[in-house]
């Protein structure tokens, strides 16, 4: 069996949802080989190289790969794929972008977000933002996968030595082009990506008194959410959601201010590892998946937490 | 310009689901339904491009029973011309979504097609990228923005920690993320309309497809509780427990 990784990157760097995906192709058993597909990515290939047990790296290293346009790329692992038996990504944006088109060109079905693998044909993955877990089974010879990062941790960065191989292919679908990408700059780590997040409800009262979140924010380097309820009050735009129809977030430390914990909250952050929740509430239900629960005003709990971190 | 719009009947994003006992699937008995939040953005935003005078007509599509019809009158309801609803048995796989969705837009020819970038039920988000491929269209997935502009689409994504903006020959395949629009309400005498707006019914024989079956559920179960927690007294406290106790700050 032979499993291809497709590497999450930035032409520069190789992301570490990589080694999380490769982490989960590890459980499946096959032989693991990474796919960089990029332009002047040389670098990616050689840290992908780099990661233990890995047979050997794949560089498709041309213009019409520079963005990752799905009708791009998709074309490009669909042929790199089919001498694979198992084709696998992290389910990140950009992955999530051109997965489901590799299996459509393929004939297959994706199974999309896969928490646990159980046999080479039967996965798990949440459904309903994860207020159920599926058991699934494919009955595709070749399956196409996105895995969950949260739920495989990451392989080391180094120590293999894999053989990097150039990939000739150039696949332009003609039908997309770039335009043009704003990463928001910002001190603080991404939502998705953090490894502490404090969020805030309704309780926040306003907008404004999100600034309480930010003091504590940066001491410990986290990202701030907000609970669909802020969103909707208009506190905060709604990229900043955690829930069902927002983010799902999985950080060491979910930190939830004024947030009563609705369904659709508690979906998007449940699997975080410590979860605080501070509300003036006592029985709101967020303390019944808090492993910490201070029963306080936020107003005074907010300063003093911050001037004692 | 004709746009369509496939929509989605799911539970609605206020119900907690819970597997059945029996572990063979989730208990949907007298659960509320509605069409899936993200196709409800996808409506709104086909709408909008034909009150803004670049889609002339508006087309909503649900594929499933007869009860999906109920999505397409909410759709109807909200400034769509008209359905069609593809009759299959029960739910079917992304990628039969897809080839069913393309088995319409190879009839209507739409130069938009605009879907919710996942359904709240199976959170597969899969179809529109699968439908993409299957017509060899470019794709705007997890949109913040689409400005039609001539014979091409720009969209501007959500992507990891940022935006993105791409170009789309049209014909194209947009999917919505939240910061797209919000939703209007549809008005009691735009629902009593909407009855009256013709509904067209096909097989997915008539469009040429055949349903298959690559995925089997074999089993539903929820997820691992979480263990009980505690109360802190205070602020100190909580410091104190999660420096020493759980060792997630330092």
């Amino acid at each position: 069996m032979s499993t291809l990784v497709i590497a999450e990157h930035d032409n520069s760097s190789l992301k570490g949802a990589t080694l999380n995906a490769v982490a989960a192709a590890q459980v499946m058993g096959a032989d693991i080989d990474i796919l960089v597909a990029g332009a002047n990515c040389a670098a990616v290939g050689d840290a992908a190289a780099a990661v233990p047990g890995v047979g050997k790296v794949l560089v498709a290293d041309n213009a019409a790969y520079e963005h990752q346009l799905a009708e791009n790329v998709s074309l490009l692992i669909a042929e790199v794929g089919a001498n694979y038996d198992n084709i696998v990504a992290p389910a990140t944006a950009n992955c999530k972008n051109f997965m489901p088109r590799v299996a459509a060109l393929l004939d297959v079905a994706q199974i999309s977000d896969i928490t646990a693998v159980q046999s080479a044909d039967t996965f798990q993955r949440p459904i309903y933002a994860g207020n159920v877990i599926a058991t699934v089974q494919s009955a595709d010879a070749k399956k196409v996968i996105t895995v969950r990062t949260t739920a495989y941790d990451a392989v080391a960065a180094e120590g293999g030595s894999a053989s990097v191989e150039a990939v000739d292919a150039v696949h332009d679908a003609g039908v997309s082009t770039f335009v043009g990408e704003e990463v928001a700059v910002s001190d603080r780590p991404e939502l998705t990506a953090a490894s502490v997040v404090i969020s805030g409800g309704r309780g926040m009262q306003n907008g404004e008194n999100f600034k309480l979140l930010e003091g504590i924010a940066d001491k410990l380097g986290a990202a701030i959410g907000a609970s669909r309820a802020a969103v909707d009050a208009g506190f905060v735009p709604n990229d900043m959601q955690v829930g069902q129809t927002g983010k799902i977030v999985a950080p060491d430390l979910y930190i939830a201010v004024g947030i009563s914990g609705a369904i659709q909250h508690l979906a998007g952050m449940k699997d975080s590892k410590v979860i605080v929740a501070i509300n003036k509430d006592e029985d709101a239900p967020i303390f019944q998946v808090a492993d910490y629960g201070l029963v306080a005003d936020l107003f005074d709990a907010l300063p003093e937490l911050e001037s004692k971190l | 310009m004709k746009v369509l719009v496939a929509v989605k009947r799911v539970v609605d994003y206020n119900v907690k689901v819970r597997a059945k006992a029996d572990g063979t699937d989730v208990d949907l008995n007298n659960v509320k339904m509605a069409i899936n939040p993200f196709c409800e953005i996808a409506v709104e935003e086909a709408v909008r491009l034909k009150e803004a005078g670049t889609a002339t007509e508006v087309i909503a599509v649900s594929i499933g029973d007869k009860s999906c019809q109920e999505q397409i009158r909410t759709a109807l309801a909200l400034g769509a011309d008209r359905g069609i609803q593809v009759e299959t048995e029960g739910g079917v796989e992304p990628l039969v979504v897809a080839k069913l969705l393309k088995g319409v837009v190879d009839k209507e020819e739409p130069q938009l097609v605009i879907l919710g970038k996942q359904s709240i039920d199976g959170d597969n988000n899969q179809t529109g990228q699968m439908l993409a491929a299957l017509g060899n269209m470019g794709q705007g997935t997890f949109a913040s923005e689409v400005v039609v502009d001539g014979d091409k689409v720009n969209v501007t994504r959500e992507i990891d920690g940022g935006l993105q903006t791409v170009s789309l020959s049209l014909p194209a395949v947009v999917t919505t993320d939240l910061r797209l629009n919000e939703p209007r309400y549809a008005s009691l005498p735009n629902i009593m309309k909407a009855k009256k707006k013709p509904l067209d019914v096909y097989t997915p024989e008539d469009l040429g497809v055949s349903v298959t079956t690559h995925l089997t559920q074999v089993k539903v179960e929820p997820p691992a509780e979480r263990q009980a927690g505690i109360k802190v007294e205070d602020v100190d406290q909580l410091v104190d427990k999660l420096k020493n106790e759980a060792k997630v700050i330092s």
